[in-house]
């Protein structure tokens, strides 16, 4: 396979722009306009954004920052980045891909969007993704599918398929995505970009439109596990208006990614390796333990038998809290009725409330509670035998658009390497891992302890300096 | 309640019926802030939605934080109440639709609330005064004996939060409803009782008593017409277990007595009737008393006619005096609870719930028995005085400076306990309004009481023994008062006063006098 030239600005590592932008190699603005015009060449095919910022806006936004001068700043002082469109922005269109919020502009800001204003990111725009986050290849939206960079009849993965995307075409140089079940993951798996799904309570969640309260959590999506850590060491920490966010230690993530990961025990779950999984996604992922190994790490098979259960595990608990948080939107406040929601979503929502229903709650919404409860002591048991697991994102490469949306079992199954995390609340890091013969992307992850996103990070950031699989992007023409 | 009911056979049926009532009742919390973000609690009276955030909007994205205090303030109710406190506490989702529901649930609590398991004593031939709120019948026999003491039982106290309120109006010639969210999310706790309660009285006492240790603890105004306390009673009636069927001669309705006795009144509540109503929302607790007895009136008159009340939710019509059905069970919602996502549950360590115990005042009870032991007064005086915490501490400020040397400010009264202002002169001024304790300071009410008294420094039982002394000495005088010449009775007071030689009062004298003339056997 041919690898196109990293020519571009946008190319670069966050750390490599912040020390341009120092240097006075090129400014903001250049890297702004840069991605703006990617945007307008190749945002017509892709579709991943919903709402665009205007064009002098940002472009002023990052003349003001180039004239503020950048020392002392963070590093994301100047870099242009896009949000899932799940995040509420004051005064800019907020819709989680939904006519049921069309041309809703919201009177406050996410956390996460607050802490990246103030640290002087540039907001491009608000991103397409399955509505509510229902889905995973971005095809339940109401503003058209999101198209594959790599390949554009074939979907982007989802939910946070914008975001992944818009990086891979070199868009913005970062996002912050939104993963319930897989839906930073997947797409970043998809389209050949690094993204972390957190600890649950590690980012603030107040202003992410909720889809399912006790798995949702904000993550960085963005071409590198380096990139990750400086973005995710900026928006994590505890936040005031959210209960279940976090009072533990931020780590200066990006400080410690360079040390040695010899000695890092790996465990690969057998039952994630067998029946079910693309061939080419498990040679290139054997391949991938095979490279840290010759860094010194060790690897182990371990086994997560209760896994099988996930995919029911999620698909009670999840529907059942959007079909109470998505009570809201009943037609009153929001202008629009309910008749707009998709039917995916009005699945997911009569799904929860039967699950919730009196008669039904034990079989199924408790029934799943204690599952889930056994999820979270397997997973215990597993990472104390190994220190990461590490485990394929999806079982195939980017289905076909239509493929997905039309076989609701499909559709579900599609995420069973992902939704066991959530409900266990642990970070998952997924990297790309190579490509398919094909030239479709592959991608993996890697799960570790509460809290452990650090050890992710410097696993990620070793791997990524001797592969160059995340710095491939995809060709295309205007 | 006994009702004869004919029969034709020449039999009368007796059916004892009795109510087994239990309470709902939601009570605003004053706490600074709502339950769930930092706009005031206090919302009475601000302009429409001026008083609102994105969490209590329930606009997308935002979550809800708990208010710390609401969750104590709740526990110390739980205490107050005498209730377990559960080591593990969660909340929960309620899910209905209602449009001043800003998130289309209501964050409450289920199955794990923050207090289980109380109960509250009552005194139930406590007899009230409808016009004044105030004990009566009070007689020195009735004082003598020992109030009936009743336990209702609490099942559970548990904190949510307030919905918005809707409002339905006329806005240029159009028929609106608008909703206003000012109220939306202030803390609410919500107490429920068992059905242990009888009697629309005994539902009266205990709100009365309830709204005592609510103000007492200090954690809401419990302000009735501003709806800080709400109140939903839960009404069914039930035959008592036996029937009486007394053959009726034709002549004798004397024989009717005998079906007062069939079954006295059971405690047990295994078998409460297939049915319940419930009264929503009734904000006084008049109008309780008064939905309750309307309640059992209706439902009697239905068994009577073989039929069985049905099972549903009723509105108060103030202004009708009567109940109206608003749902039935048919309609009843499936509020399919399930945990609160949002919030992490509350796990207490053992020492903060024995902090919280501590911080309980001294509660009415407690305080009524104190004062009936510390200061030798009746129940009768004791209650009247802990009856408003503002007329107790009056009491109690007014008893730490009457033995102030100089506080009397009288010449010559030194203020002292030997010359001997008691307790109970005190509790007379206050319950008798011979000063307005609002206006009157206790430092002036003990000049007050100091100068009418003055003269009255002979201790109580040297007036006795003068006034036994007169009496025995004055049979003629004391045979008449008894045939009803109560004149006789100045004869006697001038006789004592100059026994006492002018250091007592005429009206210390009379009452005494009085008294004892009582004690004396009738000629």
């Amino acid at each position: 396979m041919q690898f196109l030239k990293n020519n571009m600005l946008a190319d670069k590592s966050i750390s490599e722009i912040a020390r341009a932008f120092r240097d006075k190699e090129f400014s903001s603005e250049d890297l702004v306009k840069e991605c703006l015009a990617n945007i307008e060449k190749y945002n017509p095919q892709i579709n991943a954004f919903i709402t665009k910022i205007d064009k002098d806006i940002v472009l002023s936004e990052a003349r003001q920052k180039d004239r503020q001068g950048f020392a002392g700043k963070s590093l994301l002082f100047g870099i242009p980045y896009v949000l899932k469109d799940s995040y509420v922005t004051r005064g800019i269109m907020t819709t989680a891909a939904s006519n049921v919020l069309k041309n809703y502009l919201p009177q406050y800001d996410a956390t996460v969007y607050c802490k990246l204003k103030e640290t002087g990111a540039i907001l491009l725009g608000k991103m397409n993704m399955d509505a509510w986050g229902h889905g995973g290849s971005s095809e339940n939206t109401d503003f058209s599918p999101v198209h594959n960079p790599w390949d554009l009849t074939r979907v982007a993965g989802g939910s946070s398929g914008g975001p992944a995307a818009a990086i891979a075409a070199r868009m913005c140089l970062f996002a912050i995505g939104e993963d319930t079940g897989g839906s930073i993951r997947n797409p970043a798996a998809w389209c050949n970009i690094t993204g972390l799904k957190v600890s649950y309570g590690r980012v603030s969640r107040y202003g992410c439109i909720a889809y399912a309260s006790s798995f949702d959590t904000v993550g960085p999506m963005a071409k590198s596990a380096e990139d990750c850590a400086i973005i995710l060491e900026t928006i994590a920490g505890h936040d005031m208006y959210d209960g279940t966010s976090s009072k533990n230690e931020v780590p200066r993530y990006s400080q410690k990614l360079a040390t040695p990961i010899k000695n890092v025990t790996v465990g690969m779950p057998e039952e994630f390796f067998q029946k079910g999984l693309d061939r080419e996604i498990k040679k290139a992922i054997e391949t991938a333990v095979e490279k840290l190994q010759k860094l010194g790490v060790k690897s182990k098979v371990i086994s997560l038998p209760m896994i099988e259960y996930g995919i029911p595990v999620y698909y009670l608990i999840g529907p059942s809290e959007t079909s109470s948080n998505l009570a809201r939107y009943d037609g009153i406040r929001y202008g629009e009725t309910r008749s707009n929601f998709t039917g995916e979503t009005m699945r997911r929502i009569m799904i929860g409330t039967y699950a919730l229903s009196a008669g039904y709650y034990d079989a199924y919404y408790k029934k799943a509670q204690k599952a889930r409860t056994l999820f979270i002591r397997e997973y215990e048991k597993a990472l104390n035998e190994c220190d990461v697991i590490l485990m394929p994102v999806n079982p195939t490469p980017p289905t076909k658009i239509g493929e997905l949306i039309n076989d609701p079992v499909q559709n579900l199954l599609a995420d069973i390497y992902t939704v066991s995390q959530n409900p266990v609340g642990v970070p998952s890091l997924a990297i790309p891992c190579g490509f398919t013969k094909s030239g479709l992307p592959i991608g993996m992850q890697l799960v570790g302890k509460m809290f452990a996103e650090e050890k992710l990070l410097q696993v990620g950031y070793a791997y990524q300096q001797m592969n160059s699989w995340h710095n491939q992007k995809p060709k295309l023409t205007p | 309640m006994v009702l004869p009911f004919a029969q034709n056979d020449n039999t009368i049926m007796y059916i004892n019926y009795e109510s087994i009532i239990g309470l709902e009742i939601h009570v605003e919390l004053k706490t600074k802030s709502k339950m769930f973000c930092g706009c005031y609690a206090d919302w009475f009276g601000k302009s429409p939605n001026s008083n609102t955030c994105p969490v209590c909007l329930g606009l997308p994205g935002a979550l809800p934080v708990t208010n710390k205090k609401a969750v104590e303030w709740c526990v110390l109710l739980g205490i107050a109440l005498n209730c377990e406190i559960p080591e593990f506490s969660k909340f929960d989702r309620k899910n209905y639709f209602y449009p001043d529901l800003a998130k289309g649930y209501q964050i409450s609590q289920y199955d794990k609330p923050f207090a289980i398991n109380g109960s509250l004593e009552i005194n139930t031939n406590q007899l009230i005064n409808q016009s004044t709120n105030k004990p009566i019948n009070a007689t020195m026999k009735q004082l003598n004996n020992e109030t009936m003491k009743k336990k209702i039982r609490i099942r559970r106290v548990h904190l949510e939060e307030d919905t918005g309120k809707l409002l339905h109006d006329v806005v240029g010639g159009k028929r609106v409803s608008l909703i206003d969210f000012n109220r939306s999310g202030v803390p609410l706790v919500e107490i429920v009782t068992e059905p242990d309660i009888r009697s629309s009285e005994e539902a009266r006492i205990f709100l009365k008593k309830l709204y005592q240790i609510i103000r007492c603890i200090g954690i809401s105004d419990a302000d009735m017409e501003k709806g800080s306390l709400r109140i939903e009673p839960n009404i069914s009636v039930r035959e008592t277990s036996l029937r009486a069927s007394v053959k009726q001669s034709l002549s004798a309705q004397t024989d009717i007595k005998i079906a007062t006795s069939p079954s006295a009144p059971r405690n047990d509540t295994n078998d409460l009737p297939s049915y319940k109503v419930e009264v929503k929302n009734i904000n006084s607790f008049s109008f309780t008393r008064k939905a309750i007895d309307f309640e059992i009136a209706r439902h009697i008159d239905l068994l009577n006619h073989g039929e069985t009340p049905i099972q549903e939710t009723r509105g108060w019509d103030e202004k009708k005096g009567i109940t109206y059905s608003q749902r039935s069970k048919e309609e009843a919602h499936d509020y399919r609870y399930f945990p609160e996502p949002d919030i992490p549950p509350i796990r207490w360590a053992e020492s903060q719930i024995s902090n919280f115990k501590l911080q309980i005042p001294e509660l009415p009870n407690v305080k009524l028995a104190r004062f009936m032991k510390d200061y030798q007064l009746s129940e009768y005086d004791a209650i009247i005085l802990t009856d408003e915490k503002e007329t107790a501490e009056y009491f109690e400020k007014t008893i730490s400076l009457k033995d102030t040397p100089g506080v009397a400010g009288v010449q010559g009264f030194p203020g002292g306990g030997e010359i001997g202002i008691i307790p109970k002169t005190i509790a007379n001024w206050i319950i008798n309004k011979k000063a307005d304790i609002n206006k009157v300071s206790p430092e002036k009410l003990l000049k007050l009481i100091a100068d009418q008294t003055q003269r009255s420094i002979i201790p109580d039982d040297e007036l006795e023994k003068v006034i036994k002394k007169i009496l025995l000495e004055n049979p003629r005088a004391m045979a008449d008062y008894k045939s009803g010449k109560e004149n006789v009775l100045m004869f006697l007071l001038g006789q004592v006063m100059r026994g006492v030689k002018g250091k007592s009062n005429a009206e210390d004298i009379k009452q005494k006098l009085k008294l004892l003339l009582n004690l004396y056997p009738d000629v």
